[in-house]
């Protein structure tokens, strides 16, 4: 039994471990191990696409994220102790629709009111100076949010579900207003599951492929530029970079992971 | 008044968000999917059964789905069962928590990077290279149904293992003791009293990597290398390069309707066995 969770548990880290391995590795050929260098997190480092890609998924995972912690927050106090059908359908579909099927009607949609709204835009400006509008940031961040809220209000609203409502009527009956009480007591009390939504929300926009895919236009995020240089063949670098990204993401999980149930340890007692 | 001012106020920006961005958007899915191809690509409005009627045009693709997601799923649920009864059952509980987490954590990691690990493995210097140098002869791993399931298995093992590993952690251990005192032998035990209790969270599992296997798009690029393509893939040919949106729209809808179909049958059955619902486990 014990042997056999190991050996799943091997198989579940075996596969980072080799691509951390080799992603040190000093020879140039991907798949044979001949010294240990670092050169190949230099190279990808000071590559200007990658660089490039890198900021792009920062800026997107680091927006989406705080504009789902906020809103998502927002909706999770408004739908308290309420049993809200439509809302948590639509949390349930945006949380459990395949990603592609997101992505592709995102784009359809983004495409289709761009294409309604930008002439009457351009009657705005003088010619070719007018604002448009066009998938990029706004999309990627906006695709992300959705997601990220949803993963925020469920967090959220299984801890508010868990709270000792009497702490907060305690507050009202000893005359403090409603926001003093929110900030003073059902604030301290949540925050950790914030926390940990947002950090969650991070990784998952900053882990994104297929959302970003067809919502992205003309920028690229880094999963996007590790998928193309993938298809034009494998290297030492693409694996520096595959290697990094795990590593930030398995942090902030972590860091998630202890927020969240070091948390819960202490609601429930 | 105020109150209800307040609430509302809460819940605009959330409100808009999900109109804007998930309803409004699957709604023009299903509207595109009763449209017509425009000769240069993307869409002319109509209203037209014909991209239904095409579906099978892409056959493939739902055939190679429909066979690898189950198997798939089933192949995840064989693996992922004994380590959730070590974990719920068996695991010294200090060490619980953590070895959930490591659980956990991969698969909300990049499953893209996950994916490309495999690519390395599975090339034809990684196995293939060791099984030819152990003297079982030249043999093909990349590019073909084994790779695929293997991406499968690894990229939702975590998503099977969480609804089990929980309900067989609320089953109730006494009913076990009894099932010992009465003279039951433990695999009998097993039998009749956990495994029956675990089904809810079974069915969880299986429920939520079937239907996002049905949306698969990565592993089969991937790993299949073209020649094991899901309806993802079909997705994406359909939408980023031959930009048939109607057609494409018609198929997304198809693969939401197989995906309602397989939730439903999940409450139905969830509603027969009396269970709770386990689904938000996986965070």
């Amino acid at each position: 039994m014990r042997l056999y969770a190991a050996a799943v548990f091997a198989f579940l880290y075996l596969p980072i471990a080799v691509i951390a391995v080799f992603s040190f590795n000093a020879g140039t050929h991907a798949s044979q191990f001949t010294g240990f260098s670092v050169q190949w997190y230099g190279k990808a480092l000071s590559n200007p696409f990658v660089m490039e890609a890198l900021r792009t998924s920062f800026i997107v995972a680091l927006s989406s994220a705080l504009i789902a912690s906020v809103f998502g927050t927002m909706a999770a106090l408004a739908l308290q102790g309420r049993v809200r059908v439509v809302a948590d359908a639509l949390f349930y579909i945006a949380v459990l629709i395949p990603g592609i099927v997101i992505g592709i009607a995102t784009l359809i949609a983004l495409v289709t009111l761009f294409g309604w709204i930008n002439p009457l835009l351009a009657l705005l400006g003088p010619e070719g100076q007018a604002p448009q509008l066009a998938m990029g940031y706004g999309s990627l961040i906006a695709a992300h949010a959705l997601f990220s809220m949803s993963l925020v209000i469920i967090i959220l609203r299984a801890r508010l579900a868990g709270m000792d409502r009497s702490l907060m009527e305690a507050s009202a009956d000893l005359y403090a207003p409603p926001f003093a009480t929110f900030r003073q007591v059902t604030l301290p009390l949540i925050f950790p599951g914030i926390l940990a939504g947002f950090l969650l929300s991070f990784t998952f926009s900053f882990d994104d492929f297929i959302i970003a895919f067809f919502v992205a236009g003309s920028e690229t995020t880094l999963p996007i530029y590790v998928f193309s240089s993938i298809r034009r063949g494998v290297t030492p670098e693409i694996n520096a970079i595959g290697t990094m990204v795990l590593a930030v993401s398995l942090l902030l999980l972590v860091a998630a992971q202890i927020i969240l149930r070091g948390g819960s340890r202490k609601g429930a007692s | 008044m105020q109150r209800r001012l307040t609430t509302w106020l809460l819940l605009a920006p959330a409100g808009v968000w999900f109109a804007v961005m998930l309803v409004l958007p699957l709604c023009f899915v299903l509207v595109f999917s009763f449209g017509m191809r425009a000769p240069a690509g993307g869409y002319v409005p109509a209203f037209t059964f014909e991209q239904y009627a095409n579906l099978p045009a892409r056959g493939t693709a739902f055939l190679n789905t429909l066979t690898l997601a189950p198997l798939g799923t089933l192949l995840s649920l064989v693996i992922a069962y004994p380590l959730a009864y070590f974990l719920a059952m068996r695991a010294d509980p200090k060490w619980r928590t953590t070895l959930l987490i490591l659980v956990i954590v991969p698969f909300w990691t990049s499953i893209l990077i996950r994916s490309y690990a495999w690519i390395f493995i599975l090339g034809g210097q990684g196995l293939p290279a060791i099984i030819e140098w152990l003297g079982f002869g030249p043999v093909r791993l990349i590019n073909t149904p084994f790779a695929v399931l293997t991406g499968i298995v690894y990229g939702y093992l975590p998503l099977m293992v969480l609804p089990v590993y929980v309900s067989l952690e609320r089953l109730d251990k006494r009913l076990l003791e009894a099932s010992a005192d009465l003279g039951a032998p433990p695999l009998r035990s097993f039998l009749q009293v956990t495994l029956p209790l675990s089904l809810p969270g079974v069915a969880t599992g299986c429920m939520l990597v079937f239907i996002l296997l049905m949306g698969e798009f990565l592993i089969p690029a991937m790993l299949g290398g073209g020649k094991v393509f899901f309806i993802g893939n079909a997705l994406v040919d359909l939408f980023l390069q031959s930009r048939n949106w109607a057609f494409g729209a018609a198929v997304a809808v198809t693969l939401v309707v197989i995906m309602l179909v397989t939730v439903s049958l999940y409450m139905w059955l969830m509603r027969r066995m009396g269970g709770q619902r386990d689904d938000m486990a996986l965070m």
